[in-house]
């Protein structure tokens, strides 16, 4: 990852200096409108997601069952469902965006994501566990379940690709990641065998989908993603530093270990709060900051509120295409993500870049 | 544009050259129409700033990458139509970087530079044990033989490294930067080392960082800068401080090694400290 | 230890060699014991006499019509699946680099499923797992050819491969009747019940064409474990010999995936368990395909007597496996 800007070194060279200088003054300007202008394009998605679907409705409709509701079928099903099912997309992108881009800043990592690094399917393993095996059924304390899986999963991968001599790569973080993942998974699934009721029921669950949840599950697990959020805003200045490694971070005075260990809390909050609500979702942590970073640059102060912008407007995007392909049924976000993400997962890996890491 | 005349390199009796070589990593081309022979039985020492295509020059001469244009021989065979086991015992390579197997021990590690001299059926013959052994004594390691390579430290893993192409047995030898990550008596060291391979009748060809320990080893020195070749020939024929001035941007006096009476490079100090206090 | 006949020397690890010998006695006892348990025990000596055809009759149902199919798929799928996975950790240079993490098991997977929902037999089930096993390794090494195939690159768009296919199998089984989804979901968990000599017979013809063939590039193989260039240096065809290694793993994943479907982590752990027992640097194929088998009859046997008469899928168990597995990999070990 490259230094962050703030200690980045100016460009040497006569007039590079005030030209660089005048930019910078500009530059936090130009990317505070832009927050705004990502927050009126999700205001658009959002409308989009409660209007279009397997029956499409109109946008005055909408209006009217926010205004006047007359109970009628179209009413209801805005009101009802895709309400719900729109702030809960927002909330698990945020959440999964958010994360991702911590996840790539604390370890350095261009691939890093929580469905790739295994957080997620730790995180779906606890609510497995909680609801299959447990039957606890309301999502304030199953969530508790899938923060024990994500914090029991973030550890387990970062000792499992630092064991070797060589040390932590992508390469290895990733292969720790999905092997720890595929564990999970077939724990899970093999849970989930021994009682066909609860197979039948979290089958979509487990493949990522903003279906079936209530209202109620929202309201129940918001707070939780709100204080992931929140903790994980607030860590852009020393993600900041410590991208310039450890021990420079630790030179100019960032407490290395607090960082560290903050962010996993950060991201076993999200990570958690995220499946718990559509089941483990992949690559819409690895792409969002990628492509945010390719546009606002690498300064942690922008990237991390962007990718949280970013990332609820693709799930929805993602979520509105998938009820639309297969009308009248429909196909869960998690498989339209997982055909988007793997090729430009397999372009970023392509890179001759990543192999230098 | 050469300073100095590349004295007769063409004539000189050659078993390793390239011929307008154009040498690129995917669609960015290091160096074009280059042309290159190494001395046989000489040290040559190849050296120029950061990304001047030294170790790309290196890398194709041992058949690492293939130049897109022209061709390098062994022999007076196209190297790369010869089988490729047949190059590998007649030219060795020490590459930049190498990856040490788990838990492998250095005798181990050592005993694979025979692979090609070894069969699905003559997997170790006396030849291999001997050739390992001595390899191992000509680079100080025989008493670590039982150790894991893991835990050395990096001037005996460099050495052991090259105990192993040692022990590949070829009259020529690459070196793609055999001093890095060395601290200065390990370089010393090193480079002592291939001075008596030299001696004992091995072509050497390296890749070196330090134009001063360039000087005082190599009989033949190939300067570069630009993915050209700027110079060649003895040290103390093409060293100048035009030279210098026109590879490195760097303003020097040439004075004479003490030890040796090869070119010794000095910066020009940029405050001069009067020498009375 | 090095033998010298004339011209001719072979090297042989004592370690090693005392290892195999154990893990086949291993094998033979597991493989007894299989045999002889279940339902109805039939007495060990009874057994060894029905093996070589001069048991009673009813012994000679029970173990050589009911049992012996069974233990000798398991047996030649887990052989299988552990040199795969020695294959590819030595490939990749790296001891998670199993073909259950880069797409090859997943698109046998998609193949097997989309059979099992067209309503094949098992035959057509398996013909679907093998040839979703080769085509995806043929389009994972494309993606991943840049001038050569990288073991980095081999396993970044492997993983990313797997997740595609793992979502295009989860879309498979939610868009399936929920009888063809449990049982398509079944055959994913991996399972030995019911095998017959048909199962058994390609995993035997594969392993026998096989299994010289990794023998043979495993020298240059474990070469190239040191670098590229250090073994191109040494006159190894590096690319080449990928290919072929490649080839040899994708076929033996495929084939023994087609016979007892996606029996995760035996390619995973078998390797590395070999690795330790022989104390050699680096994976050994031979000594792999003994553990790979040991391991996948022995979770087998457990599966079927653990919860007696309750019978669990034996990939259950190899899952279990695969997570123990991991938590050893966490000891950071030195020896």
């Amino acid at each position: 990852m490259r230094p962050a800007e703030e200690t980045a070194v100016p460009v040497a060279g006569a007039g590079g200096d005030a030209g660089a200088a005048r930019d910078r003054r500009g530059r936090p300007a130009i990317l505070a409108t832009g927050l705004v202008v990502a927050v009126g394009v999700l205001a658009l998605t959002a409308m989009a997601s409660v209007a279009l679907g397997a029956r499409g409705v109109s946008f005055g409709t909408v209006i009217d069952a926010f205004l006047a509701p007359d109970g009628s079928n179209d009413h209801t099903v805005i009101r009802e469902l895709r309400v719900p099912r729109t702030l809960l997309g927002i909330g698990v992108g945020a959440t999964l965006g958010l994360a991702g881009a911590l996840m790539q800043s604390l370890t350095r990592n261009p691939l890093a994501d929580p469905g790739l690094l295994g957080i997620n399917e730790g995180a779906a393993l606890g609510v497995t566990l909680a609801l299959g095996l447990f039957g606890l059924s309301d999502p304030a304390v199953y969530v508790w379940f899938a923060f024990g899986g994500a914090a029991l999963a973030s550890a387990a991968v970062y000792a499992l690709a630092s064991s070797g001599r060589s040390g932590s790569s992508p390469v290895r973080l990733t292969l720790a990641g999905v092997a720890f993942g595929m564990v999970c998974t077939a724990i899970a699934s093999a849970i989930l065998r021994m009682d066909s009721q609860t197979f039948d029921r979290m089958r979509f669950w487990l493949t990522g989908s903003l279906a079936g949840q209530t209202a109620d599950t929202l309201v129940r697990l918001a707070p939780f993603m709100a204080a992931g959020l929140v903790l994980g805003l607030m860590l852009a200045r020393p993600l900041n530093t410590l991208a310039l490694g450890d021990d420079a971070g630790k030179a100019l005075g960032v407490a290395v270990n607090r960082t560290r260990i903050l962010t996993g809390v950060a991201v076993t909050l999200l990570c958690g709060a995220a499946t718990a609500a559509a089941g483990p979702l992949w690559f819409v942590g690895l792409i969002v900051p990628h492509a945010v970073r390719a546009v606002v640059g690498p300064d942690q102060r922008w990237v991390l509120p962007y990718s949280a912008l970013a990332a609820p407007v693709l799930l929805l995007a993602a979520d509105v295409a998938g009820r639309l392909i297969a009308r009248p049924g429909e196909v869960q976000v998690g498989i339209v993500w997982a055909v988007i993400g793997p090729p430009i997962f397999i372009m970023l890996a392509r890179r001759r870049r990543v192999a230098a890491l | 544009m050469a300073t100095a005349p590349a004295k007769g390199s063409p004539q000189m009796a050659s078993r390793l050259s390239g011929t307008s070589l154009t040498l690129a990593y995917d669609q960015r081309v290091v160096a074009a129409d280059l042309n290159v022979s190494i001395p046989d039985e000489s040290f040559t020492v190849i050296i120029g700033p950061n990304a001047c295509g030294k170790s790309t020059l290196l890398r194709a001469l041992a058949r690492m990458l293939k130049p897109r244009t022209g061709a390098v021989h062994l022999d007076g065979s196209v190297i790369t139509a010869l089988p490729s086991k047949e190059v590998a015992r007649r030219l060795g390579l020490l590459p930049q970087t190498s990856i040490v197997p788990d838990g492998i021990t250095v005798a181990d590690l050592v005993a694979r530079g025979r692979y090609p001299h070894q069969r699905l059926m003559r997997q170790w013959s006396r030849a291999d044990e001997r050739a390992v052994s001595e390899a191992m004594r000509a680079t100080d390691v025989t008493e670590l033989g039982d150790r894991i390579v893991d835990e050395l430290s990096g001037g005996q893993r460099q050495r052991v490294w090259l105990a192993m192409a040692l022990a590949q047995e070829t009259p020529i030898l690459l070196l793609d930067e055999p001093t890095t990550f060395l601290d200065i008596s390990h370089q010393i060291e090193v480079l002592d080392l291939c001075a008596d391979l030299h001696e004992a009748g091995r072509t050497m060809v390296a890749v070196l960082h330090d134009l001063n320990q360039a000087c005082r080893y190599a009989t033949h020195l190939i300067v570069m800068r630009g993915g050209e070749i700027v110079a060649e020939g003895e040290p103390r024929d093409v060293v100048t401080p035009e030279l210098v001035r026109q590879v490195f941007d760097l303003r020097c006096e040439i004075i004479q090694d003490p030890q040796t009476a090869t070119p010794l490079i000095v910066p020009e100090a940029r405050r001069r400290v009067t020498a009375s206090a | 230890m090095t033998i010298r006949v004339g011209s001719w020397s072979v090297r042989l690890a004592p370690r090693a060699l005392l290892v195999g010998a154990a893990l086949i006695v291993l094998a033979c006892a597991v493989t007894v014991a299989a045999l002889a348990t279940g339902e109805y025990t039939v007495p060990v000596p009874d057994v060894v006499t029905a093996v070589f055809g001069q048991g009673t009759p009813v012994a000679e149902m029970i173990v050589g019509k009911l049992r012996a199919p069974r233990v000798v798929t398991g047996l030649l799928v887990g052989a299988a699946f552990g040199l795969s996975g020695a294959i590819f950790q030595s490939l990749t240079r790296n001891p998670l680099g199993s073909p259950d993490f880069i797409g090859f098991t997943a698109g046998a997977s998609t193949g097997g499923i989309i059979a099992v929902v067209a309503g094949g037999s098992a035959m057509t089930i398996a013909g679907g797992a093998l040839a979703g096993c080769v085509v995806t390794a043929v389009l994972v090494y494309a993606l991943a050819y840049r001038g050569g195939v990288q073991g980095y690159r081999l396993v970044l768009v492997g993983i990313g491969a797997n997740a595609l296919l793992l979502a295009v199998n989860s879309y498979l089984l939610t868009r399936a009747n929920i009888n063809d989804a449990a049982s398509a979901g079944a055959w994913l968990t991996g399972s030995l019940s019911g095998r017959g000599w048909d199962h058994a017979r390609p995993v035997a013809l594969a392993l026998a064409v096989l299994l010289p063939v990794s023998a043979y590039v495993s020298r240059p193989m474990r070469m190239i474990e040191m670098g590229d260039d250090a073994a191109r240096a040494m006159g190894i065809r590096v690319e080449a010999v990928r290919a072929v290694a490649i080839a040899a793993g994708v076929l033996l994943s495929g084939v023994a995936t087609a016979a007892a479907g996606p029996v995760i982590f035996v390619a995973l752990a078998a390797p590395q368990l070999a690795r330790r027992l022989t104390r050699s640097p680096g994976v050994t194929m031979g000594a792999s395909a003994l553990t790979g088998a040991v391991l996948l009859t022995a979770a087998d046997l457990a599966a079927q007597r653990l919860l007696a008469p309750t019978q669990l899928p034996v990939g259950v168990l190899t899952a279990a496996i695969g997570g123990t597995y991991l938590a050893l990999l966490l000891r950071k070990d030195r020896h």
